[in-house]
C-alpha cells in the first residue's frame, strides 16, 4: 500500500511539474503577444485597404489562407486517428498520447475558422451564413461541420480532464485563487465513486465513437469546396479520400512535433518512451504508404491522358514553374521519410522530429500547390490584365496575417499546456495500480 | 450523511438551474424590448418650416411632410430579385464581326462603375489549335440556366432570376469567392479595393439590377444590364458595339434584335443558319449566350492588331 502510495505521488509530481505559471512562460507569451500585434496591425490594413494588399486577384481568388485552412483542418485530424481509432482498436501504448493529440486537434480546429474568417471580403457578415444560408452550398456544410468537431474535440478535451482538475485543486496550493477556482470548476463536484467512473466512461465511449464520422466529414467536406467546382485539377472524385489521407500524414507530424517538444520541455521521458517514438514512427510509414498510394492516383491518372485543361496545370507542376517545389515537397515530404522510418535508427526520437519537420512544412505546401496552380490555369485565358493578374505571389502583408494565425495556434497550445497536464494523470495511476494487482 | 449530501446537491441544482432561468429570461426580454422599440418608435415631428407655395403665398408645413420617401436598396432590392414576367432574355454574339474594337468593354465599365483592369465583359484573343484561325472572343457571364456559382454561394447573394439572368446582391455577399472558384468561365471579378470613383457613388441607393454603388470586397459580375432591361433597353455592351456583334432578345418570343442595325429576326433561325453553339457545352451549365462562328470574317484578323493592343496593356 505504502509503496504504491508513494508510485501515485511520484507520478503526480511528475505530471503535474508543467503547471506553474513561471517567468519563463510569461516571457513567452509576452513575445508572442507582440508578434501577434504586429500581425493585427497587418489585418487591420486588410480590413482598412480592402483584400487588395494580398496577391490575390481575380483569377488566383485564392491563395495561402485558404491553404493554411485546410492545412488546419487536416493537422486537427489527428484528434480523431490518435485519439479515437487506436483507442477503439485497444491500443494500451496510446493513452499518455491521448491528451497531446486532443490538444493538437481542438487548437487547430479552433483556429481554422479564423483562416476563413481572413479570407473573407466581409468578415463582419459571417453570422449570414446561419442568417440566409443556402442548404446546397458546401461551404455551409464546412462551417456546420467545423463547429460540431470543434465541439467534440471540446469535450474530448475537458471529459478526461475532469478527475485531474479535482486532483489539482485538492493538491495543489501555490497556485494563484483564480487558478484554483478553475481547476474547480472544470472537476465538477468529481469524487472518484462508481457512478461518475462509469458515467465517464460511457460518455467517452460515445464521443470516441461519434468524432471519427465527424471527422472524416469536416475532411471530405473541405476536399468538395474544390471538387464540386468544375475546373480542372480538382474536378476529381477521389479528392475526398486523398485529403482525407493526407491529413493522416500531417497529423502524425503534429503530434511527433508536439509529442517530441512536451517530452523535452516539461521532462516527460519517463512517461512518453523511445517505444511510443518507434510505435508513432510505424504509423507514420503505414499512412505516408496510403498517401503515396493517392497521390500517386490523383497525379498519374490524368497524367496518363493528358486532357487538354489537365495537360497545362500538370506541366506546371511536374516541369513549369512549381517544379522545384513540386518535387523537393513529394520526396522530402513524403517518399524520403517513409524510406527511411522503414529502418531503426531513423524511428529514435531525435530523427524522427527532425523528419517531422520536413513533412510537416512539406505537408503546408502540398495545400498550396492543391489551391494555386489549379487556379492558375481556367479554361479561358486571362488576358488583357496586369501580369499580377495572372500568377499569384503572396505579399508581405498576406503572409504576415498568415503567421499571425499560426502564432494563435501555438499560443493556444501553449496556454493549455500550461494550465493542465499534458499526460493524464488520473488514467495514469490507474494504469499503474492496475499492472501492480494483476 | 448520504441524504444530506444528496439534497444539498439538489439545492444546488435548483439554485443552478434558477439563476440559468433568470438570466435567459433577461436575455429574452431585452432583446425584445430593443426589438420592439425600433419598430414601434415613431419620428417626432420637428419645428414647422415655412416654405413659398407656386403662387408665391407663405405657408407653414410640419417638417414631417419634408421627409422625401428614401429610395434605398430596401425598395430597390424585392424587385431586382424577381424577373421580368414571361422573359427569357438570351444573347447571340457573332465571333466574325468582332474586331476587338473594345466599345463594349468601356461602355460596360462606365456604367458599371469598374477600373479599367475590371471586366464584366472581355474580348479574348482565341486560338483553338495549331491549324485553326485565330479570332477574338467576347466572354461574359453566361448567365447559365445550371450555375455552379449560384449553387456554391453559402448566402444566397448571388441568385437566378425567373427571367434567366443571374444577379449578385452586394449588400450580401460575404466575399467568400467560393463563386470565383465555380465559375469555368472566369466570369466573376472581386472588388479588391474600393472600386471605381467610390466617393462620387457612394451617396447613390444600391441597385442590384446595376450593382452601383460596387462595394469593396464584394463579388461583381455581367447581369445583362438587367436595369435596361426592365426600362425597354438593349444592354450597354450590346447597343454599344459599332460592328452589330451582338444580338440581344427574348427566346419566349423567339426574336433577337442587333444592337447596331436595331434589326430584329428569329433566333431559332439565326442560330440554326449560322451553327451557332454554346462555349464548353461540355461543363453542362446550360450557358444562356451563343456564339455563331468566325466563318467569313468581316475584318481579316491582322497581326498588327494584337501587337497594338498588347501594347495598350
Amino acid at each position: 500500500m505504502i509503496v504504491q502510495e508513494e508510485k501515485k505521488n511520484i507520478i503526480i509530481k511528475d505530471l503535474t511539474r508543467n503547471i506553474r505559471l513561471t517567468n519563463r512562460f510569461h516571457i513567452w507569451m509576452g513575445f508572442l503577444t507582440l508578434c501577434l500585434i504586429f500581425c493585427l496591425f497587418a489585418y487591420y490594413k486588410q480590413i482598412r485597404y480592402g483584400l487588395g494588399v494580398t496577391g490575390m486577384r481575380d483569377y488566383v481568388s485564392w491563395g495561402i489562407y485558404i491553404s493554411t485552412f485546410i492545412f488546419f483542418v487536416a493537422t486537427s485530424l489527428t484528434g480523431m486517428l490518435i485519439c479515437s481509432i487506436l483507442v477503439l482498436l485497444g491500443q494500451k501504448w496510446i493513452a499518455p498520447l491521448v491528451r497531446i493529440s486532443e490538444i493538437i486537434a481542438l487548437s487547430f480546429a479552433v483556429v481554422a475558422g479564423l483562416a476563413i474568417i481572413a479570407d473573407m471580403g466581409h468578415p463582419e457578415r459571417l453570422l449570414y451564413i446561419f442568417i440566409y444560408g443556402r442548404f446546397k452550398s458546401p461551404v455551409l456544410w464546412d462551417v456546420v461541420l467545423l463547429i460540431v468537431y470543434t465541439i467534440i474535440c471540446l469535450l474530448l478535451y475537458f471529459i478526461p480532464l475532469i478527475p485531474d482538475a479535482a486532483l489539482l485543486h485538492e493538491r495543489s496550493t501555490d497556485i494563484p485563487s483564480w487558478q484554483r477556482k478553475t481547476y474547480r470548476f472544470l472537476s465538477f463536484n468529481w469524487k472518484g465513486s462508481t457512478e461518475q467512473n462509469s458515467l465517464m466512461a460511457k460518455a467517452m465511449k460515445i464521443l470516441l465513437i461519434m468524432i471519427i464520422p465527424a471527422a472524416l466529414a469536416i475532411h471530405t467536406i473541405t476536399s468538395w469546396l474544390f471538387a464540386l467546382t468544375p475546373r480542372a485539377g480538382w474536378n476529381s472524385t477521389i479528392f475526398g479520400p486523398y485529403f482525407v489521407t493526407g491529413a493522416f500524414v500531417t497529423g502524425v507530424s503534429a503530434m511527433v512535433l508536439v509529442m517530441y517538444i512536451f517530452r523535452k520541455i516539461y521532462g516527460l521521458k519517463d512517461y512518453i518512451t523511445n517505444m511510443h517514438f518507434d510505435k508513432i514512427a510505424r504509423l507514420f510509414v503505414l499512412v505516408s504508404l496510403i498517401y503515396l498510394y493517392f497521390s500517386i492516383n490523383k497525379y498519374i491518372v490524368p497524367a496518363y491522358k493528358m486532357q487538354k485543361y489537365e495537360s497545362v496545370y500538370l506541366h506546371e507542376l511536374v516541369a513549369g514553374r512549381y517544379a522545384p517545389l513540386f518535387w523537393t515537397i513529394q520526396i522530402t515530404g513524403l517518399i524520403l521519410p517513409t524510406i527511411l522510418l522503414l529502418f531503426n535508427f531513423f524511428r529514435k526520437p531525435l530523427q524522427l522530429f527532425i523528419i517531422s519537420i520536413f513533412v510537416f512544412t512539406g505537408s503546408w505546401f502540398i495545400r498550396y500547390l492543391i489551391v494555386v496552380p489549379v487556379m492558375e490555369n481556367p479554361f479561358l485565358p486571362a488576358q488583357n490584365l496586369p501580369e499580377k493578374f495572372v500568377s499569384y505571389t503572396p505579399t508581405p502583408v498576406e503572409t504576415t496575417i498568415t503567421i499571425g494565425i499560426f502564432i494563435v495556434v501555438i499560443m493556444i497550445i501553449s496556454i493549455l499546456s500550461k494550465l493542465f497536464p499534458v499526460i493524464p494523470v488520473y488514467q495514469t495511476i490507474e494504469a499503474t495500480t492496475n499492472e501492480t494487482a494483476d | 450523511m448520504p441524504d444530506q449530501n444528496n439534497s444539498s446537491e439538489k439545492n444546488n441544482r435548483r439554485r443552478f438551474l434558477k439563476s440559468l432561468g433568470l438570466i435567459i429570461a433577461g436575455i429574452v426580454a431585452g432583446s425584445l424590448t430593443i426589438f420592439f422599440r425600433s419598430r414601434f418608435q415613431t419620428r417626432k415631428p420637428g419645428k414647422p418650416v415655412i416654405k413659398l407655395t407656386a403662387s408665391n403665398k407663405s405657408m407653414e408645413l410640419a417638417n414631417a411632410a419634408f421627409i422625401r420617401p428614401r429610395l434605398n436598396s430596401d425598395s430597390l432590392q424585392p424587385h431586382g430579385r424577381i424577373g421580368l414576367t414571361g422573359k427569357r432574355w438570351v444573347m447571340v454574339i457573332d465571333l466574325s464581326k468582332c474586331n476587338n474594337t473594345r466599345k463594349c468593354i468601356q461602355a460596360c465599365q462606365s456604367a458599371h462603375q469598374l477600373r479599367p483592369e475590371q471586366f464584366h465583359i472581355n474580348t479574348l484573343l482565341m486560338k483553338d489549335s495549331p491549324m485553326t484561325a485565330p479570332y477574338y472572343l467576347p466572354k461574359q457571364c453566361q448567365q447559365c440556366d445550371n450555375p455552379g456559382c449560384v449553387s456554391v454561394c453559402p448566402v444566397n447573394a448571388t441568385f437566378k432570376r425567373t427571367d434567366g439572368i443571374v444577379l449578385i446582391d452586394n449588400e450580401r455577399c460575404i466575399g467568400c469567392r467560393i463563386c470565383l472558384a465555380a465559375c469555368p468561365y472566369s466570369a466573376r471579378i472581386f472588388n479588391w479595393f474600393d472600386p471605381r470613383d467610390a466617393e462620387k457613388y457612394s451617396q447613390q441607393p444600391y441597385d442590384i439590377e446595376l450593382n452601383v454603388p460596387q462595394k469593396r470586397g464584394t463579388v461583381s459580375k455581367c447581369i445583362f444590364s438587367a436595369d435596361k432591361l426592365r426600362k425597354g433597353e438593349l444592354p450597354y455592351c450590346v447597343s454599344a458595339c459599332p460592328n452589330g456583334v451582338y444580338w440581344f432578345g427574348d427566346e419566349n418570343e423567339d426574336a433577337v434584335t442587333n444592337g447596331t442595325t436595331k434589326q430584329t429576326i428569329r433566333l431559332s433561325e439565326l442560330i440554326s443558319d449560322n451553327a451557332g453553339y454554346r462555349l464548353m457545352e461540355e461543363l453542362g451549365q446550360k450557358p444562356r449566350v451563343y456564339y455563331l462562328p468566325p466563318k467569313n470574317r468581316m475584318f481579316p484578323f491582322q497581326e498588327e492588331t494584337i501587337n497594338k493592343n498588347e501594347e495598350n496593356i
